[in-house]
């Protein structure tokens, strides 16, 4: 049975020392939700506290409401999948599977069942009687997945489950989590410092930094509208440039970045001091720049170009010296030289504009 | 991770029971000592004539040095002569490297005494070394009483634990290391000096540190074959031994003297270890060559000739216990009859042995899994405490933990001298330390998320602990089991102290039946010793799957 995981208000402090300074956020039923951010940033605390491993020292934490804070984690009916797996080693891969099982006393002929319909899941049936130290990293992955939710556990819990795995296999095993989770129906909370491993994975996203949430939202919300200049830069590759916006000819606001490239954003008059200009920043995206040869933009000389196969980067030098990053399909064009001048415009209608501090996105709540 | 739940459960209770224990038997025997050591035993006043009369006679400062040019010689000498030999056999092939090694490793497993008494059989007024120079060549062998026989005995005792320490320390140096220095063109003697010395170095202050207290504790050497040259273990003996003019007081002074300096000692080489450590793991091992010429010659006789040396007491000692005997010397042909003697006299003393030792190993493997646990996966303000408690068994000499326990417990409330409580309360707490750094070794490996993963599929703490923590550290448990074994029943320094005609052990009957000159007895024991120490120590082998031994 699955639940809702309400925090609210909640504290995480070690000594003195607050980690988590009064975070609030609610995880819907049968959600795959992750948990993002930087080394340090809180996330493996928050899980821990739902997993009831580290104390809360304020707020609430609540499944369905019911409050959470002081129940052992062995009453909570989590199932935790850890960064090293956990297996245990001295125990094969269906009794790795059936410990939780034993725990609940659940009858023999019951447990055989769905011991073996769980590893018929996640697809390691064939290992079933094998010791930990005979499977792949892969396989004791799927070992711990299986025993985590062989308990139907109201909540699926995983930290950092992937980092140990070699690039390929993450990619397959983060599939395989994905179409796991789909087919129980679980509330998943999930932790990962890799940004696209949370993109391919999850329903929604909090991105985390010093203990406070920056934003939730989908996946396309978080990268598309960044809520401000540090998820803009921790999720994808972004090109973060100085820039004015001014009012125009009829009173619409238009931002105007280098010497001569002005661009009309609609939505942003608002955002006009009664000076009628405000300094601002903006955010590009590599694959946001259209290049051309010539036409309005903003213009550079192409310093660096790298052929990926897939797509082709180029860096390009601007006239004030800073270098941004641009992604081109490597298919629809030739690659550009070095030392090759051009000029670059942005994709109409994607560009984020932030306040000076990159504290805000401008553009936040306006359509894409 | 840090800042895990703190909750008052059964290991809190646990926690305070081991805590307890250590209290009882370490802590208040310790206490009563000094509290001995600063009041006057007749008129029970304040006083410090004990310290003063220590300080003030030659004849006491006398054993103080000698007991520091003991150990720091033997300490020197040790790593000398056992630096090479690890260094060598580390490099070079040596021909039966791995038969070697265990060789090594049986001879340090003896009692030292035993060594001390078998040297005299051999190089001794009357030895058969000394009798075949004198008699064939008409030379006349060095004397081997006092300290030159002292610093003989131990040197070839204690030297194996440098050997171990440092050839564990050079499997852990990377072989790329020695080859960077070598293409920077630093070879051969400034290589080793400027690379490989300051790498083991930690090691060796270790090693060291572990030598220099066993030749400063160690009692039954000096006694055997210092004929008269007194170490402070031997004086401390006396003191509280002797049956004129015994001074319990007096004694529990020197101890305390005793104590103070082995600590300093100890925080020393701490201090000097922790500024130059270094974590090395190695992935390519320097791996032994074959030498060439004279260099392979001269490397397999070193190697050769330090394993008969160190052998050699053990083996004279299992030879003359199958010689004839007659009354108290040995004649012509062999025979069994030290054996029969053996039984049939001191029968008693390896029953003893065997049910104390056996009652201690339950009590250490219990408890040493529980303190491993407590301080590996506990951490917090008394189990930092316990850490400590249990390290001091390293520190002090077993002759003064007997006295300190025998003060303590002859009186009400609790009456323990002269009963196997006491020698088992002894070896416990003496011989804990090998089963709990083994185990909690294990427990360093085993990551808390497997824990995590048990409690949060349901599982109880205490089935946690017994289905999923104990299953994994056990290999190391037993094989610490084994080594704490093979140390209870080589004991004589805390057993000579605290034995009463019901409690006798074998190495006491064995250093009794030396003393009295009952030397195939003393022979057929001793082999008894040594067979039990090479089937522990082959039981060892089977079990942690391992070559080597950390003490």
């Amino acid at each position: 049975m699955s639940v809702a995981i309400s925090f609210k208000d909640i504290v995480k402090k070690y000594g003195d020392t607050t980690v988590i300074p009064e975070l609030s956020l609610d995880i819907q039923k049968g959600e795959f939700f992750t948990l993002l951010g930087p080394s340090g940033c809180g996330k493996t605390t928050l899980l821990r506290m739902v997993a009831g491993f580290n104390s809360i020292e304020g707020g609430n934490l609540g499944f369905n409401n019911k409050v959470m804070n002081n129940v052992p984690p062995g009453k909570r009916n989590i199932g935790m999948v850890f960064q090293n797996y956990a297996i245990f080693p001295h125990l094969s891969v269906s009794e790795n599977v059936a410990f939780g099982l034993q725990n609940r006393k659940v009858a023999k002929g019951e447990l055989q069942r769905r011991v073996e319909e769980i590893l018929d899941t996640v697809q390691i049936e064939v290992y079933k009687d094998r010791m930990p130290k005979n499977l792949s990293g892969g396989q004791q992955q799927r070992v711990a997945l299986a025993r985590a939710i062989v308990i139907n556990p109201d909540v699926l819990l995983m930290d950092e489950p992937l980092s140990n795995l070699d690039a390929q296999l993450r990619v397959d095993m983060r599939n395989a989590i994905k179409r796991i989770q789909r087919e129980v129906g679980i509330t998943t909370v999930y932790v990962t410092h890799d940004q696209e491993e949370a993109m391919a994975v999850s329903d929604r996203i909090a991105v985390m930094k010093s203990g406070i949430i920056q934003q939730v939202g989908t996946p396309r919300d978080i990268y598309q509208r960044p809520a401000n200049l540090f998820v803009a830069t921790f999720i994808g590759r972004t090109n973060v440039i100085e820039a004015k916006l001014e009012s125009g000819a009829e009173g619409e606001a238009v931002l105007h970045i280098g010497s001569s490239y002005s661009l009309a954003v609609p939505g942003l008059q608002a955002e006009l001091k009664s000076s009628g200009t405000a300094a601002v920043k903006i955010s590009v995206r590599p694959e946001e720049f259209v290049l051309a040869e010539e036409g309005a933009g903003l213009t550079g000389t192409v310093v660096n170009n790298i052929f990926l196969g897939l797509s082709t980067h180029l860096v390009v030098a601007l006239e004030n010296g800073q270098e941004v990053e641009i992604i081109q399909q490597s298919a629809t064009t030739e690659v550009v030289d070095i030392g090759r001048k051009v000029t670059l415009a942005i994709l109409p209608g994607t560009v984020n504009v932030y306040d000076a501090a990159g504290e805000r996105n401008l553009n936040r709540g306006l359509d894409l | 991770m840090s800042g895990r739940m703190k909750r008052w459960d059964i290991w809190s209770l646990i926690t305070f029971i081991i805590f307890a224990g250590y209290l009882v038997f370490l802590a208040l025997p310790l206490f009563m000592l000094l509290i001995k050591s600063f009041f006057d035993g007749t008129t029970g006043e304040f006083s410090l004539a004990y310290f003063h009369k220590f300080f003030s006679k030659a004849y006491y400062m006398n054993a103080v040095w000698n007991s520091i040019k003991v150990t720091v010689s033997v300490t020197l000498l040790s790593i000398l002569v056992a630096g090479p030999l690890a260094y060598i056999m580390t490099i070079a092939k040596i021909k039966g490297s791995a038969t070697v090694r265990i060789l090594i490793l049986i001879s340090s497993m003896s009692a030292p005494f035993i060594g001390a008494y078998a040297w005299i059989l051999l190089l001794g007024r009357s030895g058969v070394i000394t009798k075949f120079m004198s008699g064939v060549f008409g030379f006349s062998m060095p004397d081997i009483y006092g300290f030159s026989g002292i610093l003989l005995v131990l040197t070839l005792q204690l030297s194996p634990l440098i050997f171990m320490y440092v050839s564990g320390a050079l499997k852990n140096v990377d072989n790329s290391l020695m080859e960077a220095a070598e293409s920077m063109n630093c070879t051969g003697l400034r290589k080793m000096w400027k690379i490989l010395v300051p790498l083991i170095m930690p090691t060796l202050l270790a090693g060291g540190l572990l030598v220099f207290m066993r030749a400063f504790a160690d009692f039954g050497t000096p006694m055997l074959i210092g004929e008269g040259y007194r170490t402070v273990p031997v004086l401390i003996f006396n003191e509280f031994i002797s049956e004129v003019g015994g001074d319990d007081g007096f004694a529990a002074a020197i101890s305390v003297i005793v104590v103070v300096f082995a600590v300093t000692v100890f925080l020393l080489q701490k201090y000097v270890a922790n500024r130059k450590s270094y974590s090395m793991s190695a992935l390519n091992p320097i791996e032994p060559k074959k030498l060439k010429g004279i260099a392979n010659l001269a490397a397999h006789a070193y190697v050769y000739l330090f394993t008969l040396l160190a052998l050699m007491p053990q083996a004279y000692v299992a030879y003359t216990s199958f010689l004839k005997t007659s009354g108290k010397i040995f004649v012509d042909g062999y025979s069994l009859d030290s054996y029969r003697a053996a039984f049939s006299k001191v029968g008693d003393s390896i029953y003893n042995t065997f049910m104390m030792a056996s009652i201690t190993i339950i009590i250490i493997t219990l408890a040493a899994v529980l303190i491993a646990y407590v301080t590996v996966k506990r951490k917090g303000a008394v189990a930092n405490v316990l850490d400590t408690f249990t390290m001091l068994p390293y520190i002090v000499p077993g002759s003064i933990l007997g006295i300190a326990l025998l003060v303590t417990f002859n009186k009400e409330p609790l009456v323990l001298s002269g009963t196997s409580v006491i020698l088992i309360a002894a070896f416990v707490i003496r011989r804990l330390p090998y089963t709990i750094r083994s185990s909690a070794a294990v427990l360093h490996q085993v990551n808390d998320s497997i824990e995590e993963a048990a409690i949060s599929l349901g599982a109880s703490t205490m089935r946690t602990f017994f289905k999923i923590t104990v299953p994994m550290m056990i290999s190391g448990v037993f094989a610490g089991a084994i080594i704490s074994w093979i140390s209870i029943i080589t004991e004589l320094s805390t057993s000579i102290i605290l034995y009463t005609g019901n409690t006798r052990t074998m190495t006491v009957a064995v250093y009794t039946e030396v003393v009295r000159g009952n030397y195939g007895v003393a022979a057929a024991l001793s082999t008894l010793l040594t067979a039990i120490t090479v089937v522990s120590l082959l039981l060892f082998f089977k079990l942690s799957g391992k070559k080597e031994v950390t003490m």
